[in-house]
């Protein structure tokens, strides 16, 4: 730590979009369904992008194929969803939790299952070389994109929601998905874990240390390389949970998915600073935001939306909201 | 001579002088020697691709940059010459218009993105032209009165271009003389004239820059010379390369659309031919296309006779289903990158300077 102040101004970046965005919108009503869709839609990016994000800020490794976890969960959770009909289609909402979070945790298991495959036979052997980093995991993405079609075919599937689950509340005129609310609760349980963990336990010391100086951990006697893989699974585990999220939020899933959401996390991790699970916080919060704003105001410029978002960031702090990994 | 041709950058081994003569002759002599419309399309593809490719690896293998928008500029310049088309007629006017348009785009697009991603650190790059791409993709297919959306524009190329059009009534050694043909020279000619200019381009006093900076930015920077410019200019000629080669496709297909220019997959296509033609050797640009695009129609052929033949095993029947063939091309190019990191152009120069 340089500064022992807390860097506040990036915090104050989101509500900031927020109202100023009010006036655009006009009716108070719409803002308010259209900013909780936002924080919904950017807990689930930011439960995927945080896993990239250590993974970068850890070991210098940049994944282009983390997408294909996300397909990957959402897959599995049509399949073990699709198994247990009789709890999803219940309409007790307790039921419907018996359904979903099987869903979750099979899907989180089996994406932590081929991220560890994933790094010992894509990502291990090219350590340290960006640029075949980039083209094998690239080529990974690929490959288990047309695995995936192979397991599960090549078209889209649809993941209804659970009965319970569907439909909005009102809050004075402003109506909001129930969905869209879980998501919020579930995106705050995991980064408050993560958070808990990263700052409370020896392991996320050791992980935050390796972040900010690799060798100096090394030297001390820690197996960083150990930790790594052990951070990669739980990356893949958290981009496949965020899948199934991701996958239920728009009630299809298909092989493509991952490489659309890849895009925008790309964008997150990039205005967060490579390394930061706090910035990918911030970014992924500014992105849903913006999408969902951008989306309602002006639908064809969406996805530009967020690269003018991301150039003006960059263009304040040139290494992303918090800049940690000092290469 | 042609020393001076090459740049002075020569094959430097027998065998690939050998490969390229004859590809380059059976590229100019295709419509005579192999008849048929299918083999002539196949020709006009490796011709715009050879272009393509090489364009990408002055980015890739010369400058040592990811840039996954190429086939943005790629797009660009298809999609240039066919809206202009559309809207101005079948002139040469039109073609004119359309395609300094498509550069000055392709122009300001490179240098706005390179300036704001190279500024930093390379492999910024790799993820903003990643996100630029794909918006730009989605654009592309939502302006529907401009581009035609996911439909594409057909468009009518200048009559003395159009197979309609004949120069004799006799033909000659069994091929008309007709448009069609004097359209796939004009493609051949320019492939040539652009592939000698990007040879030119790496071998110049500012390629040698490129190839220091590739090797070690810090030195680079250190001597003297200003790493940002350098990587700009060379993102923006790569750019304009593209974009050129874009409208040689767009001429020769009278059609554009999203899929056939824009898509994600076109640029896995680029990426696989220059890394198994060999990356930082323009050569490799002939070679891997040509390979390749034999390779794409050979592979699903290969595939669906695997697939009939494993009919007994439900599960590998499936993973050798002709609509698989990505699956084996990822594997293809996961193995090259670890095993085959020089190319097929750079292993035959390993061998001969070997011997």
């Amino acid at each position: 730590m340089k500064n022992l102040t807390f860097d506040w101004k990036p915090l104050v970046l989101v509500p900031l979009l927020a109202v100023l965005v009010l006036p655009f919108i006009g009716s108070p009503s719409t803002w308010l369904t259209l900013t909780i869709a936002g924080l919904a839609m950017g807990m689930i990016i930011f439960i995927i992008a945080s896993g990239l994000t250590l993974v970068f800020g850890l070991m210098d490794v940049l994944n282009f194929g983390h997408g294909v976890f996300i397909a990957l969960g959402a897959f599995v959770a049509t399949s073990v969803m699709g198994a247990m009909g009789d709890w999803t289609s219940s309409t007790e909402l307790w039921r419907n939790w018996v359904a979903v979070f099987p869903a979750m945790l099979v899907a989180m298991a089996v994406a932590g299952a081929v991220g560890l495959a994933f790094e010992r036979f894509i990502v291990r052997p090219v350590y340290g070389q960006h640029l075949k980093q980039i083209l094998i995991t690239m080529g990974g993405m690929i490959i288990g994109e047309e695995l995936i079609k192979v397991i599960w075919g090549p078209a889209q599937i649809a993941l209804p929601l659970p009965e319970a689950m569907r439909g909005s509340v009102l809050l004075g005129d402003a109506a909001i998905e129930k969905y869209r609310l879980m998501s919020v609760v579930v995106g705050l349980v995991v980064f408050a874990t993560l958070a808990w963990v990263l700052g409370r336990t020896k392991i996320g010391l050791l992980i935050r240390a390796g972040v900010q100086d690799r060798e100096m951990v090394e030297s001390l006697g820690y197996r960083i390389k150990r930790l790594f893989v052990g951070v990669f699974v739980v990356g893949s585990g958290l981009a496949g949970l965020g899948g199934v999220m991701w996958g239920l939020y728009q009630q299809t899933v298909t092989p493509q998915m991952g490489a659309q959401v890849n895009v925008l996390i790309f964008i997150v991790i990039i205005i967060g600073g490579l390394g930061s699970t706090g910035g990918a916080l911030i970014g992924a919060l500014l992105v849903g935001l913006m999408a969902n704003y951008t989306g309602f105001l002006a639908p064809k410029v969406a996805l530009f939306s967020n690269i003018a978002l991301m150039v003006g960031v960059l263009l304040w702090r040139p290494q992303g909201v918090y800049p940690v990994a000092n290469r | 001579m042609l020393h001076r041709i090459l740049s002075n950058d020569m094959p430097r081994s027998r065998w690939l002088a050998g490969l390229l003569v004859l590809l380059v002759l059976a590229l100019a002599f295709t419509p005579f020697i192999f008849p048929g419309v299918k083999a002539l399309n196949v020709a006009a593809k490796v011709l715009v691709f050879i272009v393509l490719v090489a364009s990408f690896d002055l980015l890739l293998g010369y400058t040592g940059i990811v840039s996954f928008a190429h086939t943005m500029f790629f797009g660009i310049g298809a999609y240039g010459i066919a809206v202009a088309t559309t809207r101005m007629g079948s002139t040469w006017e039109a073609l004119a218009v359309g395609l300094s348009g498509s550069l000055l785009l392709s122009f300001a697009l490179a240098l706005v993105v390179g300036l704001f991603s190279l500024r930093v650190r390379a492999i910024f790059f790799a993820m903003i032209t990643l996100a630029v791409a794909s918006a730009f993709l989605t654009l592309a297919s939502q302006l529907h009165e401009i581009t035609g959306g996911e439909d594409g524009l057909s468009f009518k190329v200048p009559e003395i271009l159009s197979p309609s059009f004949e120069f004799s009534e006799e033909p000659f050694m069994g091929v008309s003389l007709d448009g069609r043909l004097l359209c796939y020279y004009l493609l051949f000619v320019t492939a040539v004239v652009l592939f000698l200019s990007l040879l030119r381009i790496v071998n110049s006093p500012f390629g040698r820059v490129l190839q220091a900076i590739r090797e070690n930015e810090f030195r680079a920077e250190a001597i003297g010379y200003r790493v940002v410019v350098y990587r700009t200019t060379s993102a923006i000629l790569s750019a304009l390369f593209a974009c050129l080669a874009g409208a040689m496709l767009a001429l020769w297909l009278r059609y554009n659309g999203p899929d056939t220019s824009l898509s994600f997959e076109i640029m896995m296509d680029v990426l696989l031919i220059v890394v198994i033609g060999g990356m930082g050797t323009m050569y490799g640009a002939i070679v891997g296309a040509a390979l390749f695009l034999f390779a794409q129609s050979y592979l699903q052929d290969l595939l669906r006779v695997g697939s009939e033949a494993a009919s007994a095993l439900p599960w590998l029947s499936a993973l050798l289903s002709p609509d698989r063939w990505l699956l084996w091309l990822g594997v293809l190019f996961v193995l090259s990158v670890y095993y085959f990191p020089s190319g097929v152009v750079g292993r035959l120069r390993a061998r001969s300077a070997q011997l």
